[in-house]
């Protein structure tokens, strides 16, 4: 029998501040300019230069600190991280160490080790091989991401399996967007993840030699990138191998894992508190600001979906964790209270309905579908004056052009068929027309009943309730 | 009748301002002198004299820039052939504010590359000569902007001080040098070498030229997060007399080496002082004596890490390779000097894993220990003085083959580097014919006091400077 | 002190070649130096504090306002090797499989 092993899991991860204006310059944040049009003496790194902190940036991170449950820093200052990459125009990257904004909180299930504001590398190119360069293998530097603000939020090793990591960091994501800080969008590298991965055997509680996973840029590439690591140290530890520290690199194209740098580069960064800037002390206006930012956080709101609506956790959770979903489903429930319509089906008809038709990406609110019309049909639905068919086909109107589900209803006739007086001749009439099946039904056998239910909806256009039919069709047939 | 040449900055700026000089006419001449000066004092001369505007208060007299300024367009190069030819897409915050008072560019003046250095031998573009005996070094690394002051090239400079580097080649050219309160102006645009020593400060032919430059150099900006606003004004200095006045003499900072001429020199001024009115006595820095080392740790520490962008990347010199690595190692083997490559590897060093805690760590430590002897003995005494170098300009070549003998030129001035006060050095008498300083320390923000102070004793001391201004 | 390994350890770390004079020559000279400097290892520095900053300046923060950037042609200008607008470098050293 052999060794079971259990992996432990932290991740550190990078966000891109949604300030204005770089960490340490006055430069605008980039947004796909042509290279290199977004620099100055500053992000160039240029001699003589100097960096300012921005002070917005550091409004950002005490807000992601205090919705962390973190411990705000009084007195927080930069250190320089040096290191030689052409990425990096000082030589050095300006970065927080021993004494960063936040320190500790919880997230979830996840402790947090601490939180701190760096600047962002530039980005390299490669272009193969270049004739300027005794045609070797060349690469092209933009330096206008270079000096975009991060923060760097850092777990303890919480996290259990390559799942429960990524679900977390969705948890983290929503938490983000909720703030306003990042537009945390991974494709596009505001959002970034690393992970920092050993094995165990199941029952101890040691740590083994970790690796650190670097980049993965999607939810699916971190779930099969950890996954991919722990088989390999797995792999390695029953051949009786050893895990080396190192830096690895996941290829999700071909799963392939590699080494970033050769044992000879081990890192040593020479961290020293950086002689340009003065340190940071927050100060209770600082304070006062962050605090009057903070929105409720996705976690707060799922429970309050939940003890308030009555949402099931799901629903709860699915509304919480996307803010724009959860805030369209709360302006059409009535944010005084009114309550328009019933929270659960509500809520379905936000996440399943419209989600389905508008797409996963887009935000309700810049759609034609105005809340209390949601509402509005919900509410139609739960009155039976309309049924869920009948609504579906209002939504689509809704969807393409707006307006009010009332006048939908009335304009293209789909008010439900109601009560026994209108519907009662319909399915007598049916049951006329399928002789057959009348006879089968009689006999205990109900299976054929939806012939008689398909043939009334066909008559009224889909307008008359499914149960209903299928009350007044017992009630002819004496059953 | 009396040459241009001969009016001080002050003098000239007031008679630019009485009608009896024109700007342009001083620009000119200075600029001829400068082209035709043989010290190797410059490595950039204008071509013209600037577009007649307003004057502003310093009247249009024209500063030398030691090359660590960056100045649009114009090369600087820092002493490095590692920026041979580099030509900055903007201007020093403190050249900008000058040339706006009314001092424009002249010329840039030569300096030990990325101003390490004693004696401006680690010139990427060659050594500089002192104008008092060309056979010896100006000191440095502020070796250009004095030698041109001394030999009256230019009426004033720019110099910066991170360990010395103002105080000592003034003293070693015959001139004042005034290193400012950390902060006090800007660094934006500076060059850094050890960012949290270095501090741009007027080297100067007398105290009043020194006083009226650094008027207008301060002054908080906010592209340096390290600069602040200076919380006295800056008058020009009228002081007859020293009465009430105390200067404290260490009584550890006795030095090695320190030469017999030197010292009775330092001995005749505080009789001077004394017979102005002060009060001499020993004070107390029992920490003194370990500035060197401290400073021989943090400043090549800060500058290993401030000289990693010369990395052939975005400007300066390449040497070009197949690989990023190789790119790298030769550029920077090839693009820095001798003396620029050991303090990397000494500050890397003392950086390193392993090895920060008893070296940098340690440093910063003696560091606060120094800045707080200092601040005991200003409850004690107004001002400390020292002489400003332990010797008088040595020969070229003469300590070039021994590291640790050049540092020890700092002895006297790298204590008040490290505590981030104000200190001048005037001129105080002559020791083999050649000049000797004398250095005077303040408390933060006391420039004004120290001027003053300064200003009484040059008076009385009546030091005769026109000895290397003819030798050009 | 320092001895050859060191030097040449630290000499990678700085990124800079040494020819094998100036290897022999660093280990002398700054074994001469840090002899100097190791005086400061018998102080009793116990509870003082380190100074990083002798201007005592906190919060010196920037507003978030943009300002102009360089024309491109002027952030490239000093470039020892422009391609496509961008700086031009040889390639980091490619990953290897461990």
């Amino acid at each position: 029998m052999s060794t079971e092993y259990e992996p432990v899991i932290g991740l550190e991860i990078h966000v891109q501040l949604a300030t204005r204006t770089k960490m340490f310059c006055g430069c605008a944040l980039s947004f796909g300019e042509p290279p290199n049009t977004r620099t100055c003496p500053v992000c160039l790194g240029l001699p003589g230069s100097l960096p300012v902190a921005n002070a917005q940036a550091i409004h950002h991170g005490l807000m992601i600190g205090m919705a962390l449950g973190s411990e705000l820093a009084q007195r927080s200052i930069f250190h320089r991280k040096n290191y030689f990459y052409p990425d990096l125009p000082k030589g050095y990257q300006i970065s927080q160490y021993d004494e960063p904004l936040c320190l500790g909180g919880r997230l979830g299930d996840v402790r947090l080790t601490r939180v701190h504001l760096e600047e962002d590398a530039a980005k390299l190119v490669h272009v193969g091989a270049s004739g300027r360069l005794h045609a070797s293998d060349a690469s092209i530097v933009d330096f206008n991401r270079g000096g975009t603000p991060l923060a760097e939020i850092v777990t303890e090793p919480d996290l259990r399996d390559a799942t429960e990591a990524a679900e977390w960091l969705r948890l983290l994501r929503a938490t983000l967007r909720r703030l306003g800080v990042s537009d945390v969008n991974m494709e596009e590298g505001s959002l970034r993840c690393d992970a920092n991965i050993s094995i165990r055997p199941v029952g101890t509680t040691g740590l083994g030699t970790k690796t650190e996973l670097k980049n993965m840029n999607s939810f699916r590439f971190i779930e099969r990138g950890i996954r991919a690591e722990v088989a390999r140290q797995e792999r390695i530890l029953r051949e009786g191998g050893e895990i080396a520290q190192e830096t690895l690199h996941f290829d999700p194209r071909t799963e392939a894992i590699t080494s970033l740098r050769s044992k000879e580069e081990a890192h040593d960064y020479r961290y020293f508190p950086e002689p340009d800037l003065t340190p940071v002390a927050i100060t209770e206006a600082m304070l006062d600001r962050a605090r009057a930012a903070l929105p409720e956080l996705p976690l707060a709101r799922a429970e309050r979906f939940e003890r308030e609506h009555g949402l099931s956790a799901d629903s709860a959770r699915l509304l919480a964790f996307r803010t724009e979903l959860g805030d369209f489903y709360e302006q059409a429930l009535g944010e005084d209270g009114s309550r328009r319509a019933e929270p659960q089906p509500l809520a379905n008809w936000v996440a399943n309905e419209l989600v389905a038709r508008l797409g996963a990406d887009v935000d309700p609110a810049d759609s034609k579908v105005a809340p209390q019309a949601l509402a509005r049909l919900v509410a139609l639905v739960s009155a039976k004056e309309v049924t869920q068919g009948g609504a579906r086909q209002v939504l689509d109107a809704l969807v393409a052009q707006g307006g009010a589900p009332d006048a939908i209803v009335a304009a293209q006739g789909l008010g439900a068929v109601g009560g026994a007086d209108e519907l009662d001749p319909i399915v007598a009439a049916a049951l006329e027309a399928n002789p057959d099946v009348a006879e089968k039904l009689r006999g205990g056998d109900m299976k054929p009943i939806g012939v008689i239910v398909g043939h009334v909806m066909r008559e009224t256009k889909g307008r008359a309730d499914g149960g209903e039919i299928t009350r007044l069709v017992r009630a002819q047939l004496g059953l | 009748m009396t040459a241009i040449t001969d009016l001080t900055a002050r003098q000239a700026a007031d008679a630019i301002a009485d009608g009896h000089l024109d700007a342009t006419e001083l620009f000119e001449t200075y600029r001829a002198r400068a082209a035709a000066d043989d010290l190797n004092a410059y490595t950039w001369v204008a071509e013209q004299a600037p577009a007649a505007g307003a004057p502003g208060p310093l009247g249009g007299v024209p500063l030398a820039v030691k090359d660590l300024f960056c100045t649009e367009g114009v090369p600087s190069q820092a002493g490095s052939r590692i920026l041979e030819g580099y030509l900055p897409p903007y201007t020093a915050t403190v050249v900008a504010q000058l040339a706006q008072a009314g001092a424009p560019l002249l010329a840039k003046t030569n300096q030990d590359e990325f101003a390490m250095g004693s004696s401006n031998e680690n010139s990427a573009y060659g050594p500089v000569l002192n104008p008092w005996d060309r056979s010896r070094v100006p000191g440095g690394s502020s070796g250009g902007s004095a030698a041109a002051v001394a030999a009256g090239s230019a009426p004033w400079a720019l110099g910066t001080d991170t360990g010395g580097s103002i105080r000592q080649p003034a003293a070693l050219c015959g001139i004042v040098g005034l290193k400012p309160t950390y902060g006090t102006v800007s660094r934006y645009g500076m060059i850094a070498f050890a960012s949290s020593l270095d501090q741009a400060g007027p080297l100067t032919r007398d105290v009043t030229d020194a006083a009226l430059l650094y008027r207008h150099m301060t002054g908080r900006d906010r592209r340096d997060s390290t600069s602040l606003e200076h919380p006295e004004t800056i008058g020009l200095p009228t002081a007859q007399r020293l009465d009430g006045i105390t200067l404290g003499v260490p009584e550890d900072l006795t030095g090695e080496g320190i030469q017999d001429g030197v010292y009775a020199a330092f001995e005749a001024t505080l009789a001077l002082a004394q017979e102005l009115g002060a009060a001499i006595r020993r004070v107390a820095l029992p920490h003194a004596d370990h500035g060197l080392s401290a400073y021989y740790v943090i400043a090549p520490a800060e500058a290993s890490s401030n000289l990693a962008r010369f990395d052939g990347v975005r400007y300066g010199r390449r040497i070009d390779a197949d690989d990023l690595t190789s790119m790298y190692t030769r550029t920077r083997h090839d693009g820095f000097g001798p003396e620029v490559k050991r303090r990397i590897m000494l500050g890397t060093y003392a950086l390193s894993s392993g090895y920060y805690d008893a070296y940098y760590g340690r440093a910063q430590r003696v560091r606060t220990k120094i800045a707080q002897d200092f601040t005991g003995a200003f409850g004690e005494v107004d001002f400390v003085v020292t002489p400003t170098s332990p010797t008088v300009a040595f020969a070229l070549g003469a300590k070039t083959g021994d590291p640790l003998a050049m540092y020890l030129n700092d002895y006297f001035t790298v204590p008040i580097s490290l505590a981030g006060i104000p200190a001048i050095s005037i001129p105080a008498g002559l020791s083999e014919g050649l000049p000797v300083g004398f250095q005077m320390a303040g408390p933060a923000f006391s420039e004004h006091r120290i001027l003053d102070a300064a200003f009484a004793l040059e008076q009385a001391i009546g030091f005769d400077a026109t000895a290397a201004r003819t030798a050009a | 002190m320092i001895d050859r390994e060191q030097v040449l350890h630290v000499a990678r770390l700085a990124r800079l070649e040494l020819s094998e004079d100036e290897v022999g020559r660093m280990a002398t000279e700054l074994s001469s130096v840090l002899g100097h400097i190791e005086r400061i290892a018998g102080l009793d520095l116990d509870d003082v504090p380190a100074t990083t900053h002798v201007v005592q300046v906190e919060n010196a923060l920037r507003a978030d306002e943009p300002e102009p950037c360089l024309p491109r042609e002027v952030a490239l200008a000093n470039a020892p090797a422009v391609q496509d607008g961008g700086f031009l470098v040889p390639s980091p050293q490619a990953p290897v499989t461990p």
